[in-house]
């Protein structure tokens, strides 16, 4: 089999998993339902993500040890991930070609030209791991101040190190200088760093990370998009809040390779730009056998990477497509051992003045972010999030925006935010309580357990609960519900509800209600004709036939200022029958007044049980504007957010 | 020709073996650092760490009487005066000591409304120390109000150094977490530690407020000024929170400025005609006992108050303020 054909059964075969792992992570009971699938080793397999975490938490979380395996595939064999596993690669190159099948050599010789700007990736990598390190960086420039052991540990080490491997032509003199000028350097910066104001930590790799993109996408776009079909591929059809914007990012990094094939792994791809420099050192590399070549230009025909096998070979560019070597009709492409006979290189190009100019921008932009205190004191209570989120601070410091959660959501209540946690917290989940079959299920523990980076930590059903060994930590809570009593059906309109009480799933409720009877607007100080012990007649015949039947009303007889009511069973336009088995006590004369009460139970909202669960915002029937809604106060993720004191 | 394609061979061999040693150098490296960094259970809910900050007993041991009250409107006259009834001032600042003036600098408000400690009663007690022998005095407060202006519109900043006090402004790295002993709501909970380190003597220097919440501002409400982070959430528990407060700060002494009193619109008044001159200053070691008798210029009963009774059944006074004989000058 050829080689191109092999690579070919690779990418359908990873394309089609990807595809797979996507549609199976659906809680149900149908045996392709979420069984174990690994559902999140593409983005365990992804190193981008693995080190972007590393960067910003210091931890590699669980399955993402994973990316150690395709860097070592890389530094071995080079961009195989590119060009073999990467299912959003996979997607590019075949809609490249498609847009080519009938193009032009120079068409194609153009298309597959190298350009500089394929530069532009490796700063985006630098950009976005900047913003990572920030937290680390602010903790790093601060160590002489924090811990004035380790640094001078470290310190006299790079002393020793220095002065053991010195070369160069620079004299020791000089290099002492430089050594204790830097040293200074620190401790002064040491002083001028604050450490307290609002948390530097911000991973931004999500946005453009190529596998993040595709979940993302996959999850938010196409899954919910055949959702209208009678495919049944989720649990039920998925809607998701401001999806425009992914979807325009997804379409638009597939629409680009008809413009230049594989548009995004060239110029935009980070985790293409990492592996990019890892393949510097591979063991096996892509070349020319010898430098007896007739310049035909064949081998750049269909050249994926752009990696202009043709001269010297950009090897961090190549993503070990071979279609060079079979497209050589000279037999001189090869993979070998040696580097390329007519030469190669190793290393972007980046310049002094991009690279500055990008850590620069990189290390202002979380600080400039951290102005808006969107994860300090201007926190956003609109935005809820799911239980077991860490600390806003932590969390953006590990949500990678893959969309995994919102998928695997058994009611559909986790989408993505918009600009509601600031601009570093696009796409990031938060709880709608009006999109999805309900509210957050306060017995499922899904997302918790699907996130791939532990923003939303794994729980257990007892921690989430506050049941066992939780019962003194009580349960997670995301937020609280507050009734608005303008809005309120029993609070403002007359009209008797409780749909959000009855549906409070904690026990004991965290909703309780207050019964008051409330005369009836119309029906206030009717002239009573007669009346029998279980009935009266009005002088009046206005009222509507069993209007007051309906269990809800009640008479009141004059004078009697609210002590004594008596339900309604039945009413014409002149009568009113009461339950007989309570009559009225006395009976009112003929001349007196009766006032028809309506019996309204009004919620209330004990803030100490309340979890934020927003099953009561999701029934309430006030549909436009929710009449109960959740707000984060009193989330457990972050005491300062608390509502209550604690005793 | 042989000869130099078999040298070219050995170097493209030895280039080879350099990269294989980088490739497994990568590879090891990235190895190691995945294992050593590895967690497999992901963050756990922080458990808080708890604070073992301690404060120390700043009172000293009775040698006079534990109460003392003087008549006047001069507060610089009352106070000296008071003071000098208690065993004047030696008998609690020595030389070298390092005193905290903790003063009610609440609200960005001028002296004239009486909402916060008065100017005369800070430079009168900064001198005071000052001769005594004090190293150094401090004056802070964690204000409610922007504490800048606090300091400044109260005119408690200029009082203080113009008598030679320093004033500490407070910021978020004076704050440490503390914990109460044996208490229940003062848990890991920000404490303006900052000026009280290295402190020897703490006086706590507040006027007598009207205060919706609890009924009366005085000496023990007065501590909450040392309280950081959402500490509004204690007004769901304003009685036991002034009782831990002060089970809380042993101070060596206490000043209630009753001269002009908040009796309406507290804590914040705002209107002069909110005040009433009541021409009294208390000074005691007894902080349960003064406020005892700062109630009674409010109209109230100490009865009345539930956090002095809750004060005196934890042990820290008496609000039977009679029964300590005070002079009354």
């Amino acid at each position: 089999m050829k080689a191109i054909n092999a690579r070919r059964i690779s990418q359908v075969f990873f394309l089609t998993l990807f595809l797979w792992f996507c549609a199976v992570s659906v809680m149900g009971t149908r045996w392709w339902e979420l069984r174990g699938w690994p559902v999140n080793w593409f983005l365990e397999l992804d190193p981008l993500i693995g080190i972007a975490t590393l960067l910003s938490t210091g931890k590699v979380y669980a399955g993402l040890a994973w990316g150690l395996v395709t860097l070592t595939l890389t530094v071995v064999l080079g961009r195989v991930f590119c060009g073999w596993i990467c299912p959003f690669g996979a997607l590019h190159q075949f809609i490249g070609y498609l847009s080519r099948r009938k193009a032009r050599l120079s068409e194609k010789l153009w298309d597959n030209l190298y350009r500089p700007a394929q530069n532009i990736k490796y700063y985006i990598l630098i950009y976005l791991l900047t913003l990572a390190v920030a937290a680390l960086a602010v903790r790093l420039f601060t160590l002489p101040r924090s811990s004035p052991l380790i640094s001078g540990v470290a310190a006299i080490g790079v002393l020793l190190v220095l002065a053991v491997t010195r070369t160069g032509t620079a004299s020791p003199r000089t290099w002492a200088t430089g050594i204790i000028v830097a040293g200074f350097l620190w401790v002064l910066v040491s002083f001028v760093f604050r450490t307290d104001g609002s948390p530097a930590a911000s991973l931004q790799i999500g946005l453009l990370d190529p596998i993040a993109l595709m979940h993302r996408s996959i999850n938010l776009i196409v899954l919910p998009l055949l959702d209208a079909t009678h495919l049944n591929l989720s649990a039920a059809r998925r809607l998701y809040e401001g999806s425009w914007l992914i979807g325009a990012v997804f379409v638009a990094a597939l629409l680009l390779n008809l413009f230049i094939p594989r548009f995004y792994c060239r110029f935009i791809c980070p985790l293409g730009a990492l592996l990019g420099v890892f393949s510097r050192h591979a063991l096996w590399r892509i070349g020319k056998r010898s430098t007896d070549c007739p310049d035909c230009e064949l081998c750049q025909k269909n050249c994926e990477g752009a990696c202009s096998p043709t001269d010297d070979i950009r090897l961090a560019e190549c993503v070990m497509c071979l279609n060079c070597i079979d497209d050589c009709r000279h037999g001189l492409m090869t993979y070998r051992r040696q580097p390329s006979a007519t030469g190669e290189i190793v290393s972007p190009d980046l310049t002094r003045r991009g690279l500055v100019t990008t850590l620069i921008s990189g290390a202002v932009t979380v600080p400039v972010l951290g102005i808006g205190a969107a994860t300090g004191t201007n926190w956003n209570p609109k935005l809820v999030r799911p239980p077991g989120s860490l600390d806003e601070a932590e969390f953006l410091s590990r949500c990678i925006k893959c969309g995994q959660c919102m998928r695997i959501c058994p009611t559909n209540v986790l989408h993505p935010a918009g600009l509601e946690g600031g601009l570093e917290g696009l796409w990031t989940p938060k709880l709608n309580f009006r999109i999805g079959t309900s509210g957050c299920q306060h017995t499922c523990i899904a997302c918790g357990n699907i996130c791939p980076t532990a923003a939303i930590r794994p729980m257990t059903l007892d921690e989430r609960t506050g049941r066992n060994q939780y019962t003194a930590a009580g349960p997670i809570k995301i937020g609280t519900a507050f009734v608005d009593r303008g809005r309120c059906l029993p609070w403002a309109m007359g009209r008797p509800c409780i749909v959000c009480q009855e549906n409070c799933p904690v026990s004991p409720k965290a909703i309780t209600t207050r019964e008051v009877f409330e005369p009836v607007g119309d029906a206030k100080r009717l002239p009573v004709k007669f009346a029998g012990p279980a009935y009266v007649e009005f002088e009046t015949d206005l009222l509507a036939p069993d209007r007051f039947a309906t269990g809800d009303y009640y008479c009141r007889t004059n004078g009697d200022t609210g002590l004594k009511k008596f339900k309604i069973v039945r009413n014409s336009a002149r009568f009113v029958e009461i339950d007989p088995s309570r009559p009225f006590d006395p009976t009112p004369p003929p001349g007196s007044r009766v006032d028809i009460l309506i019996r309204l139970q009004q919620p209330y909202v004990n803030p100490g049980r309340c979890i934020g669960c927003g099953i009561c915002e999701h029934e309430c029937p006030v549909l436009g504007l929710r009449a109960i809604r959740v707000t984060a106060d009193n989330e457990s993720r972050n005491r300062e957010h608390s509502l209550l004191l604690q005793r | 020709m042989m000869r130099s394609e078999s040298g070219t061979r050995s170097l493209q061999r030895r280039q080879f073996l350099v990269r294989l040693a980088k490739a497994a150098g990568t590879i090891l490296a990235a190895g190691g650092i995945t294992l050593f960094f590895h967690d497999r259970e992901g963050p756990r809910p922080g458990r808080q760490k708890q604070s073992d900050l301690r404060l120390p007993d700043f009172s000293v041991q009775p040698a006079g009487p534990r109460m003392a009250v003087a008549r006047g409107a001069d507060r610089s006259v009352t106070l000296r005066r008071a003071i000098k009834a208690v065993g004047g001032i030696e008998r609690f600042v020595k030389p070298g000591d390092r005193v905290l003036l903790k003063v009610n600098a609440a609200f960005a408000s001028p002296p004239l409304l009486s909402a916060t400690t008065h100017p005369d009663v800070v430079s009168e007690l900064s001198q005071l120390c000052l001769k005594a022998g004090a190293e150094a005095v401090w004056v802070s407060d964690n204000p409610i109000n922007d504490p800048q202006s606090c300091f400044a519109l109260t005119g408690i900043a200029q009082a203080a150094r113009s008598s030679g006090a320093k004033v500490m402004v407070p910021q978020a790295h004076h704050f440490q977490t503390y914990t109460l002993p044996n208490g229940r709501l003062i848990k890991n909970w920000p404490l303006l530690y900052a000026p009280l380190k290295r402190i020897d003597k703490v006086i706590g220097v507040a006027p007598v407020k009207d205060h919706h919440r609890s009924g009366a501002s005085m000496v023990m409400k007065n501590w909450y000024g040392l309280l950081g982070g959402r500490r509004n959430i204690f007004h769901q528990d304003i009685h036991n929170i002034i009782k831990e407060l002060a089970m809380m700060v042993r101070p060596t002494l206490v000043v209630l400025d009753g001269t002009r009193t908040m009796m309406t619109n507290g804590p914040t008044g705002g209107a002069l005609s909110d005040l009433k001159s009541t021409d009294t200053m208390i000074v005691g070691t007894d902080q349960v006992a003064v406020d005892a008798y700062g109630a009674t210029l409010l109209g109230k009963t100490a009865g009345e108050l539930t956090f002095i009774a809750k004060a005196e059944a934890e042990g820290l006074g008496t609000s039977d303020w009679r029964s300590l004989n005070p002079p009354m000058i």
